[in-house]
């Protein structure tokens, strides 16, 4: 019991600085991409690289004023970035990052929390961020903070939803929501979850678009109408809580695109890594082989942010609503027929045969969206061709 | 509905949100392997796309003889012709009866870089420079004298030559 406490309580910490020293190295990374993609160097003077660049953003923000606006509800003003900055580090608890590591007194999962219900825990929590963002907007007591604040809680339930029915699939193929075992299912099958279960993932990369904020989506803080929305009237470390429950939410967003759909702390290709016992290697490699892929997906966060253009509100909704809810809700119906059919009537287990029947299954269905998503009439004009 | 947006019919490949943004996608990754432009200031002052240009009119610079003496025979005539009465200018005599400016100080704060200083002088004495870095610490240190004058070191304008407009 108390190796648990303690191996915990080492994990924690890990972990957590791990998080906060990434996160300060994201906001640089993002800054230099987007310096990079626009024939610029980008920040590259704080040390080699601009690598304490950060670091420095980090003093300047401790040693700044900090001001107060008269009329705003001062203890929800001082509450609302705790809100939004805990749950989005909250939410990384559950997620496995590296194979079990061996130690002289037990095998230490490399997960912060097993939880049984580790998936339903991130719903619950991740959703509990806009209550950050809600709160900042109505306790400024400012016009354009409140309709960042509104907006945010619109978007983030809409597309909520689009999030929560994509991963039903997930859930079906894997019959647990533990998030050790999604990861282990697709060992087992030799095929990550992208296979099977291709549009399910299509759906989650574009809802956790709209549920870290990020451009495409970024309509609570769009700095051209609202000036920045929410965070308008804070500043220093309140307004940096901000910034980092942003970033730490990408975080999560990636590292949980790589566990359900690409396999986790899986190496590709091996079978070496999930079989047999634990050791140093394997969890290092492991551990190496997670980072890799939740890089991937934080590079294309940033590599969309700075390529596509801001969505028109009303194109928001529709995006969410008429597309992405439908598209969800048609995807796990023929998904759990399929299932059904393969399990029930073919008597399959989950295995090789079935993610690649699956996968082609995906394929036609994904043809046929892109098909109709290319006709271009998804997300134009909100009035029809004849009342114009 | 309240707003009405007005649509434009297009064809398909113009509307096609997945086209579009899969073309922007491939253009910007492309913009991120390609050479930056960015020159690296303090290190780096000029490049090979991009130098000071020798008619450039910066902070002036005074011309010395063989003796190391300014040219500078105190006629007047920049003083004259400063457009922002910049320059101040005490001429004096020695006893073989060559002039010689006893005091000559440029306000480079009140200068407007005209260089008509440069183009009047019947000595081509007193130049603008072709240089651009004169931070300082107080104010009064950006009214050159003779000695500071003489000591610069950069290179002069060639200004502009009429008779050779494009610099050829």
């Amino acid at each position: 019991m108390s190796f648990f406490l303690i191996a915990s309580a080492i994990k924690v910490f890990v972990v957590f600085n791990l998080i906060m020293v990434g996160v300060a190295l994201l906001t640089l990374f993002e800054r230099r991409v987007c310096a990079w993609m626009q024939d610029r160097l980008g920040p590259n003077r704080v040390g080699p690289q601009g690598l304490f660049q950060p670091a420095a953003d980090g003093l300047k923000n401790f040693l700044k004023e900090e001001t107060s606006p008269a009329m705003a509800d001062k203890a929800l003003f001082t509450l609302a970035p705790i809100v939004s900055f805990v749950p989005a580090l909250l939410t990384f608890g559950v997620i496995p990052f590296a194979s079990p590591l061996p130690t002289k007194w037990g095998v230490v999962p490399m997960v912060v929390a097993d939880l049984p219900v580790g998936f339903l825990y991130i719903l619950a929590i991740s959703s509990l961020g806009v209550y950050g963002i809600v709160l900042a907007g109505w306790a400024s007591n400012n016009k354009y903070a409140l309709l960042g604040g509104l907006r945010a809680s619109a978007q983030m339930i809409s597309y909520e939803i689009a999030l929560g029915m994509s991963t039903i699939a997930v859930l079906l193929l894997a019959g647990n929501v533990t998030l050790s075992q999604v990861i282990a299912q697709q060992q087992l099958a030799h095929a990550w979850f992208i296979v099977p279960l291709t549009l399910s993932f299509v759906i989650f990369f574009i809802s956790a678009f709209a549920e870290t904020n990020r451009l495409p989506f970024d309509l609570p803080e769009a700095e051209g109408e609202l000036i920045a929305g929410y965070h308008t009237e804070y500043s220093a470390m309140k307004f940096s809580m901000f910034y980092i429950a942003e970033y730490s939410n990408m975080v999560t967003a990636s590292a949980l695109m790589a566990t359900l759909f690409f396999g986790g702390w899986d190496i590709p290709l091996t079978t070496w890594d999930s079989t047999g016992d634990p050791s140093v290697l394997k969890t290092l490699l492991t551990l190496v082989a997670f980072g890799a892929k939740t890089f991937f997906f934080l590079f294309t966060f940033v590599w969309v942010r700075w390529t596509l253009p801001r969505f028109r509100y009303d194109q928001l909704m529709a995006l969410g609503w008429k597309v992405l809810l439908p598209l969800a809700l048609v995807y796990t119906t023929v998904l759990a027929v399929a299932i059904w059919f393969f399990r029930i009537q073919l008597g399959w287990q989950y295995g090789v045969g079935m993610a690649w029947a699956l996968g082609a299954l995906n394929l036609v269905l994904l043809i046929v969206l892109v098909f109709w998503l290319d006709r271009g009439r998804i997300v134009s004009g909100s009035v029809p061709q004849e009342a114009v | 509905m309240a707003i009405g947006v007005k649509v434009m019919k297009r064809p398909t490949q113009q509307t096609s949100y997945l086209r579009a943004t899969l073309k922007g996608m491939a253009l910007t990754f492309s913009h991120l392997l390609r050479p930056k432009v960015t020159m690296q200031y303090p290190e780096e002052k000029s490049s090979k796309d991009w130098t000071l240009s020798s008619r450039w009119r910066g902070t002036h610079r005074m011309l010395t003889d063989e003796q190391g003496r300014a040219k500078c025979v105190a006629c007047g005539l920049c003083p004259q012709i400063c457009p922002a009465n910049c320059i101040k200018l005490v001429p004096g005599e020695d006893e073989e009866g060559n002039r010689y400016p006893l005091i000559y100080e440029i306000d480079e704060f009140r200068c407007i870089f005209c260089g008509y200083c440069q183009e009047v002088c019947p000595e081509e004495a007193i130049h603008v420079g072709v240089h651009y870095e004169n931070s300082e610490y107080s104010r009064d240190r950006f009214v050159y004298d003779l000695e500071r004058l003489t000591a610069q070191t950069h290179p002069v304008s060639t200004l502009w030559d009429p008779s050779d407009p494009k610099g050829e």
